[in-house]
């Protein structure tokens, strides 16, 4: 799934980022990368964008951006992104 | 996030003449430092504080400067760097406060004058204020300077808090690891400041620091498109450090380093650090 479908409060582990160039880039530099740790913080009144909880800091993404990151349910707890 | 770095080597409103380097033959970085709108003074050695956002460099540099910089974001447009002088060990030190940044791969224009300092103005000694709370988020920071310059030191700031999260960190591992000296800090209590001073000194000084660290990547194809790029940066360039480097920035499409291969400011680098 991706990861606008992740419902608020539940993790996840990022598998894959389905951009090029440098918004790929801008993601992998704010910690979205494959294995990491993803939590859904907090969603704006609209819906949009969300705040999502990534190696201990809040990123905030449109939901055109987390459409193309690709993401699989864990169990793992919060912080950890062990592969 | 396309914007392309400003042209690098004239920085924001240099503060003074970039013509006055009286003191170049004390500190040979001292020239580009100055092109970067860094005011050069007596010192033997620049050091450079960078560091993902928040994580105490304004609070490291206030330490060691005794200045009241302003702690806090850095604000508005035109970006300002703060600098200051300490003297250690009888040898006058130029310290650059830098904004936050967690990459100097993508940039935002905060980013831009981390990168332009670190790239262009080449410091004697760059420390990385890292947040020992938050290390997975900082340690991408560490290597990509890593990958730049040996002449490193991660001061592992906030290890009160860590201590209070019940979070340690073996600094002794990490060194290993990264190959480059890691202390620890509580800047806001001064702890750990006698040793980051030491480690400072010992890098400024250092006859024969690491090596950059070199990246190499499995896919044949991606590692054959970088020697061969590389190796015209270097045949334009010679002399260029780190071109290794440079040619994955340009098969990246990184607006800013393609802007200083064209218009040839990337040769500011090739400028041998010492006259050996
Ligand atoms: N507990 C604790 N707090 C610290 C320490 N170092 C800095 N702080 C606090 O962390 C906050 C941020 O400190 P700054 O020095 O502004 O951080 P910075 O890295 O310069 O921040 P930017 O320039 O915005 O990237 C301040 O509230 C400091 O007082 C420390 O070692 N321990
Ligand atoms: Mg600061």
């Amino acid at each position: 799934m991706t990861l606008d479908e992740l419902p608020r409060g539940q993790r996840a582990v990022v598998t894959a980022l389905d951009l090029r160039g440098g918004e790929r880039r801008r993601l992998m530099d704010l910690g979205l990368l494959p294995g990491a740790a993803i939590r859904a913080d907090m969603t704006s009144p609209l819906g949009d964008p969300t705040a999502y909880e990534v190696r201990g800091a809040l990123v905030v993404l449109r939901r055109g951006q987390a459409k193309t990151v690709h993401v699989e349910h864990s169990g793992t707890p919060s912080g950890s992104t062990e592969r | 996030m396309a914007a392309p770095l400003p042209t690098p080597g004239v920085g924001p409103s240099p503060a003074e003449p970039a013509g006055a380097c009286t003191s170049c033959a004390l500190a040979p970085s001292t020239a580009r430092l100055a092109r970067l709108g860094l005011a050069p003074g007596r010192h033997d050695h620049v050091v450079a504080l960078a560091g993902n956002p928040n994580t105490g460099k304004s609070t490291v540099f206030n330490a060691l400067t005794g200045l009241r910089q302003h702690v806090g974001n850095w604000a508005g447009k035109t970006v300002a760097r703060a600098e200051g002088g300490f003297s250690f060990g009888g040898a006058g030190y130029r310290i650059v406060d830098l904004p936050g940044t967690y990459s100097l791969l993508s940039t935002s224009t905060d980013e831009d004058v981390a990168r332009d300092v670190l790239l262009f103005g080449r410091p004697d000694v760059v420390v990385v204020v890292v947040d020992a709370t938050r290390l997975e988020r900082n340690l991408p920071l560490v290597l990509q300077i890593r990958q730049i310059t040996g002449r490193v030191v991660v001061a592992l700031n906030l290890v009160d808090e860590a201590r209070r999260h019940g979070i340690t960190v073996d600094t002794r591992h990490l060194t290993r690891e990264l190959g480059v000296p890691v202390v620890a800090t509580a800047a806001r209590r001064n702890e750990g400041l006698p040793e980051l001073l030491a480690a400072i000194a010992q890098v400024a000084t250092a006859d024969d620091p690491p090596k950059p660290l070199r990246l190499t990547h499995h896919d044949p194809a991606l590692e054959k498109a970088v020697a061969d790029l590389a190796a015209q940066v270097e045949a334009r360039f010679p002399g260029v450090p780190n071109s290794r480097w440079v040619a994955l920035r340009l098969l990246e499409g990184d607006a800013g380093i393609e802007e200083a291969v064209r218009n040839g400011t990337l040769g500011d680098l090739a400028t041998p650090r010492e006259a050996a």
